[in-house]
């Protein structure tokens, strides 16, 4: 067992910026050695991060490893200035595509990297310290699966999905996952609707702007007053556009957020349930396979059976700590989200009012005779 | 002669019949006005300015007398003040007992001797012109209009909407202060086809009316009783309100007997024909009009730059105009999706909020579910604010710069009409000229008669061109002026809707706000 193993504070991550080299994502990661002033830097590709949850996927060694809510890695950027590609980046990534800068995407990974940090278990794999601390980018090794990669769900697994379970509170959980993880994702997914209306709206706006710009005639004095009205219209329509954007801006990075993590959060949490329910469906096949075993078999099975069985429950008391770890988790998450998401469109809101108000008072007073 | 009798100031709506009548006389000549007119001119010549007397052609030219005709109307309709009796005393005492004859009138007798008149004149109605444009503003009486109250009259394809079109005004020339009368669509049109015919060849700028549609009205008379339909209605009952309200604040469209009787009189006789003059049918007979001016338009020899360049920047106008409409209604798009979007997410927050477990969280995202319902309904309204307050006008303004294309139309066929008059009289002279040497007296009698028929009609159509010119000149220099106070007003309108959005935005934030920091 190595000694516990983070050497920086986990609350001091961060992903400070992003830097495109060719197509590749370059993250700045820094962050504060415990107990001491002392800053460190580094540089990491999305493949380091990829890397990190392999390896913490395919710890052998951790019993009841099963049993733990993986904090979810966002998927791969795309960069590339192609619209095809920004499309697809869309699609995949949902909000964490968005926003200047991939700013969204850097806080995803931010919060990603102080999960495992502050986790009891996770934090002490060295991989975690090497990735946060090595000058030396991790070694491209290929990554061994490890026990459970993605576990697609193929027919056979969905008849496991449905496997009764022996403990209500399992169950009950099991019951709720489903429909948790529907209603978040399509609540995220009418979310960026409504963004990409909003910064549609903004380019409108500032179509409607420019046009009225080019209705000044600059020659003739009888237009003049109509001229100088279509200008304070285009100033107007400016202001909304710019609060339209300013608008889809808040939405994106606050809830937006919030919501595509809790959406992948709770993905994490089905996978464990499926985990458990998958290891339950082992522990009934061998239970069965030493109740008929042979006399001269039996002991053996009934050997495989009693390990399985305390994978099993050791599995299940771990479960049960990380859901309710992550059931506070989450819901910290959430009301950070919705608290600055209402604070950052308070102020906008307020902002923007102030803007108007000066406008119209403008208007008011500009001669027109 | 009769002209002479009718020289007594008669009581208001007089003018206005026999304006109408009056009209349908222009062809005719009449000589004997003339000599009395012109000696009413010489006679009042004398005292305004003493400007340089301006170049006939250069300056609105001698048709402005028609202008000062105007004005005196309103004065003995009590919409003027006294002072602008005596402004234009000089100028217009003898034409105020004249009123409106004056369009049947060829003042400009002949060509020569009224040079100098002309001048003078032009100088005195230029006074009068500006003094005329200030005094436009300065409404003295009030009158409102209203159209509201649509109303389903019948059933089936019979069945059509009733608006309710109430008046509120001190007006003299109104029976009373505040009534109100049912109108259907067919109405309007009806109203405005007779203005449109009594109008518009002078040069005014007549405001067309709200378009016609069939699709629209087939719903509403099916029954549809859905969202379009409502939608269809109120667009048509604000389109007609502005109408209406366009028709009254044009000085010489008020005063037009039709428009009182309109706004005034219980039961109307039913509007036929109407087809000609809405919407499609009016900007195609607009279209038809100019494109047959326009192949005359390179033969006139346009002695006034002004008109050339108005009618340039009037076409350029109508191009930006409807840009800006196309760009407007994106954007009225936009925000209709935008209100969709936002109803279907403030759904999809409720179930998730619903199956939370944690219940300050749950309550929250409940929270978050009604503030975006709210912010729906706002989105909603700004949306047909955007609509009502931009696409509409800007729409409007399109059809009215159609109208104004149409008066320059009219001032184009007025000069091919005095031209050809011209030619005629030419011809004429060479009949008389070839007459003469064959030496046939009787029917050198009919040329020579024939001639001053033509001489005649030569100077009333260069007289009603002139008038034509100034009045096309005051039309569009009103039009601009009425144009940037319209737009204005919807500028300050839009804004204070958004102000308004924008505060019950700060509300709902700050409603809640607290709640989700109460999440634990």
């Amino acid at each position: 067992m190595e000694e516990s193993g983070l050497s920086v504070s986990a609350d001091s991550i961060r992903v400070t910026e992003v830097t495109a080299d060719g197509d590749a994502l370059i993250f700045t990661i820094t962050s504060q050695k415990l107990n001491s002033d002392v800053g460190i830097c580094v540089c990491r590709t999305f493949e380091d991060f990829e890397w990190l949850q392999q390896g913490l996927f395919s710890q052998e060694d951790v019993s009841g490893l099963q049993g733990i809510i993986f904090p979810p890695l966002p998927g791969k950027p795309v960069s590339s200035s192609q619209s095809q590609a920004q499309a697809k980046a869309l699609k995949q990534l949902g909000f964490l595509a968005m926003g200047e800068d991939w700013k969204s995407y850097c806080k995803a990974l931010e919060i990603y990297l102080q999960q495992v940090a502050s986790h009891s278990t996770l934090s002490k794999n060295k991989a975690l310290d090497n990735l946060l601390t090595n000058s030396e980018p991790p070694g491209k090794q290929r990554v061994h699966k490890g026990i459970f990669s993605r576990l697609s769900h193929a027919m056979v697994e969905l008849r496991k999905e449905n496997h009764k379970d022996l403990d209500d509170f399992f169950q009950n959980e099991r019951n709720n996952i489903l429909n948790t993880t529907h209603f978040s994702k399509a609540a995220t997914e009418k979310f960026l609707e409504v963004v990409l209306t909003e910064q549609r709206l903004a380019v409108a706006c500032g179509h409607l702007s420019t046009s009225l710009h080019l209705c000044v005639h600059q020659d003739d004095p009888d237009a003049a007053n109509f001229s100088k009205i279509c200008m304070k219209l285009s100033e107007i329509i400016d202001t909304v556009k710019r609060n339209f954007e300013k608008v889809a801006d808040n939405n994106l990075s606050t809830l937006g957020l919030g919501l595509d993590m809790e959406c992948r959060g709770q993905e994490a949490k089905k996978d464990m349930l499926f985990r458990r329910t998958c290891k339950l469906v082992e522990l009934e096949t061998a239970t069965k396979s030493a109740e008929k075993a042979k006399p001269n078999k039996k002991a053996v099975m009934e050997e495989v059976k009693k390990v399985i069985q305390k994978d099993f429950e050791n599995l299940s008391s771990i479960a049960k700590e990380e859901i309710g770890r992550f059931n506070k988790s989450r819901v910290t998450l959430l009301r950070s989200s919705l608290v600055d998401w209402c604070e950052k469109q308070l102020h906008t809101a307020r902002e923007n009012q102030e803007l108007l108000s000066r406008q119209l008072e403008a208007c008011k007073t500009l001669q027109c005779d | 002669m009769e002209a002479s009798t009718e020289r007594n100031p008669p009581p208001f709506p007089d003018p206005m019949d026999r304006e109408t009548n009056s009209n349908k006389l222009e062809e005719e000549s009449d000589d004997e006005g003339e000599d009395i007119f012109t000696g009413n001119i010489k006679s009042t010549s004398g005292t305004p300015v003493n400007q340089i007397p301006t170049d006939i052609f250069t300056e609105e030219g001698s048709g402005t007398t028609l202008q000062s005709h105007r004005v005196p109307q309103q004065d003995a309709n009590g919409l003027r003040s006294d002072d602008d009796q005596d402004l234009f005393a000089e100028a217009t005492v003898e034409l105020s007992i004249d009123k409106v004859n004056n369009r049947e009138r060829k003042e400009m007798t002949r060509p020569s001797p009224s040079v100098q008149d002309i001048s003078f004149k032009s100088s005195a109605t230029n006074k009068s012109l500006e003094e005329w444009e200030e005094e436009e503003n300065k409404d003295k009486f009030e009158l409102n209009i209203a159209v509201t109250n649509p109303e389903k009259v019948g059933d089936g394809m019979n069945a059509y909407m009733a608006y309710k079109v109430s008046t509120q005004t001190t007006l003299p020339m109104f029976k009373s202060t505040t009534f109100s009368v049912r109108r259907r669509f067919s109405d309007f049109l009806g109203l405005s086809e007779k203005l449109s015919e009594k109008h518009s060849h002078h040069g005014y700028i007549v405001p067309p009316p709200p378009e016609k549609s069939v699709v629209g009205m087939t719903k509403v008379k099916v029954g549809k009783e859905d969202h379009s339909s409502a939608e269809f209605v109120e667009r048509r009952r604000a389109a007609l309100e502005r109408y209406l309200k366009r028709v009254v604040s044009h000085q010489t469209l008020l005063q037009d007997p039709d428009v009182r009787e309109f706004l005034e009189k219980d039961e109307l006789p039913r509007a036929v024909s109407t087809q000609a003059l809405s919407g499609a049918g009016f900007l195609k007979m607009i279209n038809k009009a100019s494109d047959a001016v326009n192949k005359m338009t390179i033969k006139m020899n346009e002695s006034d730059n002004w008109f050339e360049e108005k009618f340039q920047e009037v076409e350029n106008e109508e191009q930006q105009l409807r840009k800006l409409h196309t760009v407007v209604d994106a954007l009225v798009n936009h925000r209709k999706e935008l209100c969709v979007n936002t109803a279907v997410f403030a759904k999809s927050m409720a179930m998730l909020g619903t199956s939370e477990d944690n219940t300050a969280l749950s309550r929250a995202l409940s929270q978050l579910a009604e503030v975006e319902d709210k912010m729906e309904h706002l989105h909603q309204e700004q949306a047909c604010s955007d609509f009502f307050l931009f696409a509409e006008l800007l729409a409007d303004y399109i059809r009215l710069l159609g109208a104004v294309r149409n008066s320059f139309d009219h001032r184009m066929k007025t000069w091919q009409k005095w031209q050809d008059a011209q030619n005629t009289l030419q011809k004429k002279r060479e009949v008389e000229a070839k007459l003469l040497w064959a030496n046939k007296p009787d029917k050198l009698q009919q040329a020579k008669e024939e001639i001053t028929e033509w001489e005649a009609k030569v100077t009333q159509y260069e007289g009603d061109f002139e008038r034509i010119c100034t009045t096309v000149r005051q039309e569009v220099l009103r039009f601009e002026k009425e144009k940037a106070r319209d737009f204005k007003i919807h500028i300050i309108k839009y804004l204070e809707s958004l102000l308004l959005s924008q505060q019950r935005i700060i509300k709902y934030w700050e409603a809640f706000l607290p709640e989700a920091k109460a999440i634990v």
